[in-house]
């Protein structure tokens, strides 16, 4: 194996001290998937499959990242099966030490697939259910049959001896459903279940208009899961990803911009988070040119919201400025037009009132229809 | 608090659970699904015992010999620890 090359720091040396590791990455293998769903979390414009990464640079970002100190991986897409090397990848994660999380619709994979894929090593399954039942779950991938697939899927999983996730997105079209989902994962056999509101950036924005639920919604919600939690200590672990339209503070987006983990495109990009290639002129460094260490180091992408020199006057004299970060850069971006700004989900920003009438606009609308997540422009020849 | 576990039973620890040093820290890691944690030492003696062969028994057997420290107190804490991850599903003990 390759030992570390020091980053050549021969002409101009940078002051910064080193930063400390990240533990987790996300590696998106793919922009490939067969479902459509409307708040996919991949940007408007998807990498097409000439555009990916090959076998041998997944497997040297896997080793540059346990060097640098990474933990956990997931392997995540679109979907990640549709790479044919998935397992190849897992095999070579397991040998550098890497905890292995794979992030999958459960769709179209097959037994002998599976069980492939868990002799290679893989140490947690997360699937996703877009709705509860089999109805919201066709209609919110737009693919019919999903949910039948989903189901036996999941029993596959657990058939394995494979620890099990459920993840649910929840926004208006499926939110009344989460006492469902919970069930649902309980069925299954699952041992953890992720309730996470949609996240308006990319797709999702997109639709936000049939996505968005009321405040009524909102707070129901984190009645019942935190209910539920009770009710289900020590059996089924239920964490939320919860909104923070309606709420009095951000959320801590990511813990810290380039502070606990990382997000590698199918194309090499390697960003501080999977939205913030929507926050326009930020120099996002490509692992097809720079080591990962060397990335996480010194990449301006990841240096430009690091730490709270960067933060706004409003930010910088508030007691919460490192419990939130100043909120998301990428809701501050989306909604006061500025990610250096503070995220209008705090209550202390200017544009509160605005982005709590967007919310609300979008929520009292009529059903709406699903802008589905596809690939916009024809596939150009290579 | 969770039941005592037979001493003659054989804990290992559950698929998607793994234990490793992190280099990059310097420090033992208790990896799980969405979930870093980072055990005490002697959590760690522990738990670098639980390798799916030693009975529970012959984990305190060992750490006596290693540590030289009283039986009824070690007996205690390793079975108060394992039963606590056993209740988490992150231990699984073969009886
Ligand atoms: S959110 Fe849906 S469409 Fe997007 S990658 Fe995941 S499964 Fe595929
Ligand atoms: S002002 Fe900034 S640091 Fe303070 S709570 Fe609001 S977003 Fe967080």
């Amino acid at each position: 194996m390759n030992v570390a090359t020091l980053p050549d720091t021969g002409a101009a040396p940078l002051a910064r001290p080193p930063v400390p590791p990240p533990y987790g990455m996300l590696a998106e293998l793919t922009h490939r998937c067969p479902l459509q769903c409307p708040y996919c979390s991949n940007p408007v414009e998807l990498d097409r499959r000439n555009a990916e990464l090959d076998t041998q640079t997944w497997l040297r970002v896997f080793s540059e990242a346990a060097r640098l100190g990474v933990l956990q991986v997931h392997l995540s897409g679109g979907e990640p099966t549709s790479r044919r090397d998935l397992e190849e990848m897992i095999r070579h994660c397991v040998k550098v030490g890497l905890y292995t999380n794979l992030i999958t619709a459960g769709v179209g994979i097959t037994p002998e697939r599976l069980q492939a894929i868990s002799d290679a090593g893989v140490d947690h399954v997360q699937l996703s259910f877009q709705g509860a039942d089999a109805a919201t779950t066709d209609l919110v991938s737009n693919f019919r049959g999903a949910h039948e697939r989903k189901l036996a899927f999941a029993a596959q999983v657990r058939r394995l001896g494979l620890p099990l996730t459920v993840n649910s997105v929840v926004h208006r079209a499926n939110i009344h459903q989460i006492p469902d989902f919970i069930e649902l994962a309980l069925t299954l056999g699952a041992k953890r279940v992720e309730i996470a509101h949609s996240q308006y950036y990319g797709w999702a924005l997109r639709n936000r208009a049939a996505l968005m639920p009321t405040r009524e919604q909102v707070f129901w919600a984190l009645e019942i899961v935190e209910k539920a939690r009770e009710r289900l200590r020590g059996v089924l672990t239920i964490d939320a990803v919860v909104p923070d339209y309606y709420a009095k503070y951000p959320k801590p987006c990511m813990n810290g911009w380039g502070k606990q983990s990382l997000n590698v495109t199918p194309s090499g990009k390697v960003l501080p988070c999977h939205a913030a290639e929507t926050i326009p002129g930020l120099d996002f460094w490509n692992v097809r040119d720079h080591s990962l260490p060397e990335i996480w180091q010194d990449s301006p992408a990841f240096n430009a919201y690091r730490g709270t020199d960067w933060m706004p006057p409003l930010c910088q004299g508030c007691e919460r400025k490192e419990i939130d970060w100043g909120g998301c850069r990428c809701q501050a971006m989306a909604i006061a037009g500025d990610a250096a700004e503070t995220d209008p989900a705090c209550h202390k920003s200017p544009l509160h009132a605005h982005l709590l009438a967007l919310a609300e606009e979008d929520a009292a609308r009529q059903e709406q229809p699903f802008d589905y997540r596809r690939y916009l422009q024809p596939d150009r020849a290579s | 608090m969770a039941p005592a576990l037979a001493p003659a039973g054989i804990p290992r620890l559950a698929r998607g659970v793994r234990l490793r040093h992190d280099e990059a820290r310097g420090q033992w890691v208790l990896l799980a699904p969405e979930r870093v944690l980072h055990p005490d030492p002697v959590a760690v003696e522990i738990l670098r015992r639980v390798d799916g062969a030693r009975t529970i028994d012959a984990i305190v057997d060992d750490l006596i010999l290693a540590f030289a420290i009283d039986r009824e107190r070690v007996a205690g804490d390793v079975d108060a620890f394992l039963a606590n991850l056993a209740l988490k599903g992150m231990v699984e003990v073969a009886t």
